[in-house]
């Protein structure tokens, strides 16, 4: 079994037809119930359902106190390394861009956690290109264990593994795990991942599942929208999520809404997400899957992040660096993967959540285990 | 009946509302409810607990005279609640230990077995054990064999608002329990922890209603008052409901 069969379900289902048939009722109906089925979600992701937006928001707003409270997690991502051996069209990685290229080594990472510390951050989440070459399995199993003495969560943003090499990083103490499909539909996916390991559409999709079954705590997922027809991803992303929930019921299951933002340079994506629809997409997720993580990266700018306190977020970013390294060191000119729009540091962050009545929790989870 | 203290331990507890630390907007609230609310015990996640960063302890909000609860959340097997038990003990968190055992994410329901274990262990070095558990009354005498302080039943799933929907359950165990029968987690509403102390429950736990409301101060009032009034019915004996208004005698009266 694997979501793909999921995936395979609705390959020929008409979307436009079916979002185009969505009546008002439909959407009240669905906003009414306590357990959504697809169809359910589906009618809160069609344009009718933009009519319903408040209605929406509330309700993911009592449903995300009623379970996450007034909280939101913080953590902080830590590039390892920009080497890639893929060639995705819209990545800042991608191996045909002619860009400086570094990896830390142990003892620059070492530093990077240091600094990165003194911010009072305790839930850190590594990242690498691919590139079995320059961040071998024995180097991220050393890499963990290094960040696992100075934060109390260490979670993974990597290129898939199989579920032996996710087991070893478990050990060395990682407890969760980012990975986003881009792309649920097959075709684009093969469209923009132009060469590379990452061209394999299903040994991604099941990368989560490996690690679930591998044993992290905390899984997730996203769909990078604008690539393809975002209600139809964030469709498969809800899916997705709840595949996970209903096989894995020790793993937390989160969900990221990334989204190409106007800075990006070269790749012009071919769908354009505004805030109404994000929000939209959002609030939807939200009722569909209640106990979800919502993740919210710093890709969103300052102002739509501390809205965004109020319709389903549970987990931000905070005083990102989107280059390799970063935090120890004077900030080289280097290329990053994606562009931040919210540049605020850890504390303005913080300070952000405590002025929306919202408490920023610094350390939920201690890898006791 | 009179309305005795509750002993748990070495600790006597006058006031029958526990309460926990998670989900307020801000810790700097809970010094405000534990005043309103007037409760005596508090539990808090020790994975919450962040003794060394720069980031607020929690454990500073908590006045002393108020009993912390540290709790296992995050466990997933008995080995692991252990340890966690272990770890808090030495970190100064004192003897009591509230034992969750969760390996399910999607409804949080407890999981009695490794709970089961956990206890023996726990109890056995001293600690004041509180299991948190499906009510279940062969699990529940075992764990007073095992020497639990407490059982604390669910009366919903964590966070679900829903009340005592295990009522005839946890019905079962107050009638049979040596040891005092908590109830945690599902209570949403004061009147809800008003109907379990009325049932005869020993005292209630209440977190998500109280950290999520408006007013955390106020509700915790609510639930103070509720608690209160539940257990003074209890004592009082309430009379057992019936289906309509009746005739005192109607049909022995004659003897009379």
């Amino acid at each position: 079994m694997s979501f793909y069969a999921h995936v395979e379900q609705y390959g020929n289902f008409d979307f436009p037809r079916f979002f185009e048939g969505v009546s008002g009722d439909a959407v009240e109906r669905s906003l009414a119930k306590d357990k959504l089925g697809p169809v359910d979600f589906l009618n809160l992701l069609s344009p009718k359902a933009a009519e319903y937006l408040e209605q929406m928001a509330q309700k993911a707003h009592r449903l995300t106190i009623q379970y996450f409270g007034k909280t939101i997690q913080l953590f902080i991502p830590l590039y390892l390394s920009s080497h890639c051996s893929n060639q995705c069209a819209y990545c800042g990685f991608n191996r045909k861009n002619d860009i400086i290229r570094r990896t830390l080594s142990l003892r620059e990472i070492e530093a990077e956690a240091r600094a990165i510390a003194l911010t009072g951050m305790r839930h850190i989440l590594f990242l690498t290109g691919e590139s079995p070459f320059h961040t071998p399995t024995e180097y991220l199993i050393q890499a963990s264990e290094c960040l696992k003495r100075h934060f109390a969560s260490v979670s993974i943003e990597i290129f898939p593994m199989d579920e032996a090499d996710y087991r070893g990083l478990r050990q060395a103490g990682v407890d969760g795990m980012t990975l986003f499909q881009e792309t649920y539909d097959p075709e684009v996916y093969r469209r923009v991942h132009l060469a590379g390991r990452k061209t394999d559409y299903r040994y991604r999709l099941d990368a989560p599942e490996r690690g679930a079954r591998a044993g992290f705590r905390m899984i997730n997922i996203g769909a990078l929208l604008g690539l393809s027809e975002p209600r139809r991803e964030i469709f498969h992303t809800g899916l997705h999520g709840r595949y996970l929930e209903n096989r894995y019921l020790e793993t937390e299951v989160s969900i990221s809404l990334p989204r190409f933002n106007d800075t990006e340079g070269s790749f012009k994506p071919d769908y354009r997400i505004d805030d109404k629809s994000f929000v939209q997409f959002m609030t939807a997720l939200r009722l569909f899957s209640p106990k979800a993580g919502i993740t919210i990266s710093t890709r969103e700018n300052a102002r739509f992040r501390d809205r965004l306190l109020y319709l389903g977020a549970t987990r931000y970013s905070a005083g990102s660096c989107t280059g390799v390294g970063g935090y120890a060191e004077v900030k080289m000119q280097q290329s990053p993967q994606f562009e931040i729009t919210d540049t605020r540091n850890v504390d303005e962050v913080a300070a952000a959540i405590v002025a929306g009545g919202y408490q920023p929790v610094f350390k939920d989870w201690d890898a006791i285990v | 009946m009179e309305n005795g203290p509750l002993q748990l331990g070495h600790v006597t507890f006058t006031n029958r509302l526990f309460t926990g630390t998670g989900k307020f907007a801000a810790n700097t609230l809970i010094p405000g409810m534990l005043k309103a609310s007037g409760s005596e015990m508090i539990t808090v996640a020790l994975r919450r607990i962040d003794t060394t960063a720069r980031s607020e302890n929690i454990l500073d909000y908590i006045p002393r005279g108020v009993t912390l609860l540290p709790n296992t959340s995050g466990a997933r097997n008995a080995e692991q609640a252990v340890r966690i038990a272990r770890i808090a003990r030495e970190a100064g968190c004192g003897d009591f230990i509230k034992i969750e055992v969760i390996t399910d994410m999607k409804y949080l329901m407890p999981d009695n077995i490794e709970t089961l274990k956990a206890t023996e262990i726990l109890a056995r070095e001293g600690f004041i054990v509180l299991p948190y558990v499906l009510p279940d009354l062969p699990l529940a005498k075992r764990l007073e064999s095992a020497g639990a302080a407490a059982v604390m039943p669910l009366g919903a799933p964590i966070g679900s608002n829903r009340g005592l929907e295990t009522m005839s359950l946890i019905a079962i165990l107050i009638e049979n329990c040596r040891v005092p029968v908590i109830v945690d987690a599902g209570i949403g509403r004061p009147s809800q922890a008003a109907a379990a102390m009325e049932m005869g429950a020993d005292a209630v736990l209440v977190n998500t209603a109280i950290a999520t409301a408006s007013d955390p101060e106020a509700m915790g009032r609510a639930f103070d008052l509720a608690v209160k009034a539940g257990r003074i019915a209890f004592l009082a004996e309430l009379a057992e409901p019936s289906a309509g208004a009746s005739a005192s005698s109607p049909l022995t009266g004659f003897l009379h």
